[in-house]
Formats: structure tokens, C-alpha cells, sequence
């Protein structure tokens, strides 16, 4: 009797701890409400999130007039080592020292909210061949469409740019019918 | 640049982390949290970009309506308008395509590399392969017809 106690006790341990590990560090036990199958895991880690972004956009932009977005870097950082001349217009050579400070502090932002909420590394399952492949179209589409999902998609859409909305709207409805396809081919994760 | 102190770099390393740490928060650092939203089985993200927007949407209005200049730059306060052209689209096409196959974007990336995933340097390698072959080819096509050149 024991015995079975224990392991029963055992295993709602394993359940509380695998809910904390993929759980919403705010939404943790927040009552079922209306919409919970559109969000299984609560809005308040979007939203708080999301706040965060802007904040760390407005941050750049109140202090140095600059509205940062974030591919810019692929092209600017390119101009250090490439000699191509769309590399090296004077707005990347200009800006490529600050957008790599932007970067450096991307990675250490996200690293201070791993170590404190995350609890140390996350690793993804997504196959690395839809990693490297994606990540070669979204290289090319951020460029050539002006923008990525930082620029258009936040800075634009605060500023009611016509071209941003335009933008983030066709990448939306392309990014919807692209993954809702591939994972109809069977491709998970 | 005489304009770039240290005062200026820490502005953006500060802003960076706190762009990062948001990513990071909101879990768009996952490209597991971006597939689900496009599959439509968790549409938590539209509150990440929703509430970001907001965020630069009332400050962008606040800062180009009431301020003068930005204290660091001396840069005037604007709003983020490009123009338009047919690249916007197509662009968006592209870029579509591969956030719905890899469920990752630059800032995204970053972020992600940030909370310890290492694999999504596979997603950063292909970007700069992207962008290169992009401006390569582009350097190439439009030395004749070169338009005004800008950032973001």
C-alpha cells in the first residue's frame, strides 16, 4: 500500500513537473477560460512578451531617433567581409557597428530570460533541413521585401505604413498556407 | 562617427536586451511557438506582435507629435514609411514561405540562439546564404538602375 502510494505520488510529480517545463511562467494555474483552445496556453506570456519587444524598440528609438529593425544586420554585417556594393551602400557601412551591439544584446536579452525563467538551454526539434531552407527564402524575402517581421511587422505597422501592412499581410497569409502544407505532408516537427 | 558615443552604443545594447528578453518571454524565440500559431493551434502570437506594435505605435506617435529631437543623434523624430513597389510583395512572398517552413525570423533567430538552441544556427546560416545571394545578384542586375539606397 505504500509502495503504490509512492508511486503514485511519483508519478503526479513527473506530470507537475512536465507542465511547469512547458507551462506559461505567468499562466501557471490560471482557470480555464473562453478560448482555451485557441489559447492552450494563456495570452499573458505573449502579451508581457510583445510589451517587452516594443519597449526595447521604443528604448532605440526615443533615445537615437532610429527605428531598429532587425535583417538589416545580415546585409550590414555581410559589407565586413563582401565586397559587393549592395553591401557596402553607405546606410549598411553606417550602420553595421550599432546593428551588431542590436544583436549582441538580442542574444544576451534572450539569454537573461533563459537562465532565470527558462531554467538553462532550450533546443528545438524542427529538422534542420526546414531550419537552413526557411532560413535561405526568409534571408532573400527579408531583403528584398524591405523588412522582416521587426520592421514591417512591428515598427511598420506602429507607424501605419501602407507598405508594411501590405507586407505583413502577405507574409502572414504565405507563412499560414506554407506551414498548414507542410504539415499536411506529414512533416513534424 | 563623432555622434556615436558610448552612450550611444549602450542605448541600443540596452534596447537590444530588452527587445531579446521579450522574444525570449514571449517564446517567438521557439520556432515550435510559431508553427503552432500558423497552424492555428495556439494564436498567442498575435498578442506578441499586436502588443509590440501598440508599444512602437504610441510611442512613435507621442515622440513625432511632442519631441524635437533624439537626444543621442540629434536624428528627428519619424515614422517607419517606405515606399512601395512590386519587391514589397514578392518579398513578402519569399519571407512568407520561409517563416511557415522554418518558423523562424532574424530577430527571432537571434533570440533563439540566446536561450541556448543552438540548432537555429542552421536558420542564421541560411539567412546571411539568403541575403548574400539576394544582393549579389541584385548588385549585379542593378548597377544601371541603382535607386536611392536604404535601412531599416
Amino acid at each position: 500500500m505504500q509502495i503504490l502510494l509512492t508511486e503514485q505520488t511519483v508519478e503526479r510529480m513527473r506530470h507537475a513537473q512536465k507542465s511547469t517545463q512547458y507551462g506559461s511562467p505567468l499562466g501557471r494555474g490560471d482557470p480555464p477560460m473562453i478560448g482555451a483552445e485557441l489559447f492552450p496556453n494563456g495570452i499573458a506570456r505573449y502579451l508581457i512578451g510583445g510589451l517587452f519587444i516594443g519597449g526595447g524598440a521604443a528604448v532605440i528609438y526615443l533615445a537615437t531617433g532610429i527605428i531598429a529593425g532587425a535583417s538589416t544586420f545580415l546585409e550590414s554585417t555581410l559589407s565586413y567581409v563582401s565586397k559587393v556594393p549592395r553591401f557596402n551602400r553607405f546606410p549598411y557601412v553606417n550602420s553595421r557597428d550599432w546593428r551588431v551591439v542590436f544583436t549582441i544584446g538580442i542574444v544576451l536579452g534572450a539569454g537573461v530570460y533563459a537562465l532565470i525563467w527558462q531554467g538553462g538551454a532550450w533546443t528545438t526539434e524542427v529538422q534542420w533541413w526546414r531550419l537552413l531552407g526557411g532560413g535561405i527564402l526568409v534571408g532573400v524575402g527579408t531583403r528584398l521585401g524591405k523588412g522582416c517581421t521587426s520592421g514591417h511587422g512591428v515598427c511598420g505597422v506602429g507607424s501605419l505604413s501602407q507598405t508594411s501592412i501590405v507586407n505583413v499581410a502577405t507574409f502572414m497569409a504565405v507563412a499560414i498556407g506554407t506551414a498548414q502544407l507542410v504539415q499536411a505532408l506529414g512533416v513534424s516537427p | 562617427m563623432s555622434d556615436r558615443g558610448p552612450g550611444f552604443y549602450l542605448a541600443i545594447l540596452v534596447g537590444g536586451l530588452i527587445f531579446g528578453f521579450g522574444l525570449g518571454y514571449s517564446h517567438m524565440a521557439r520556432p515550435e511557438v510559431v508553427l503552432n500559431f500558423l497552424q492555428f493551434d495556439d494564436l498567442g502570437l498575435l498578442f506578441v506582435m499586436g502588443g509590440a506594435a501598440v508599444v512602437t505605435g504610441i510611442t512613435f506617435a507621442i515622440a513625432t507629435k511632442t519631441l524635437d529631437r533624439a537626444p543621442l543623434t540629434g536624428r528627428e523624430y519619424l515614422r517607419r514609411t517606405k515606399s512601395f513597389d512590386r519587391n514589397v510583395v514578392v518579398g513578402g512572398v519569399v519571407f512568407g514561405a520561409g517563416w511557415g517552413i522554418s518558423g523562424i525570423c532574424p530577430g527571432a533567430a537571434y533570440a533563439s540562439f540566446g536561450i541556448g538552441n543552438w540548432p537555429i544556427l542552421w536558420a542564421v546560416a541560411g539567412m546571411f546564404i539568403g541575403a548574400y545571394a539576394q544582393g549579389r545578384l541584385r548588385s549585379r542586375i542593378a548597377d544601371s538602375s541603382a535607386g536611392p539606397a536604404t535601412a531599416d
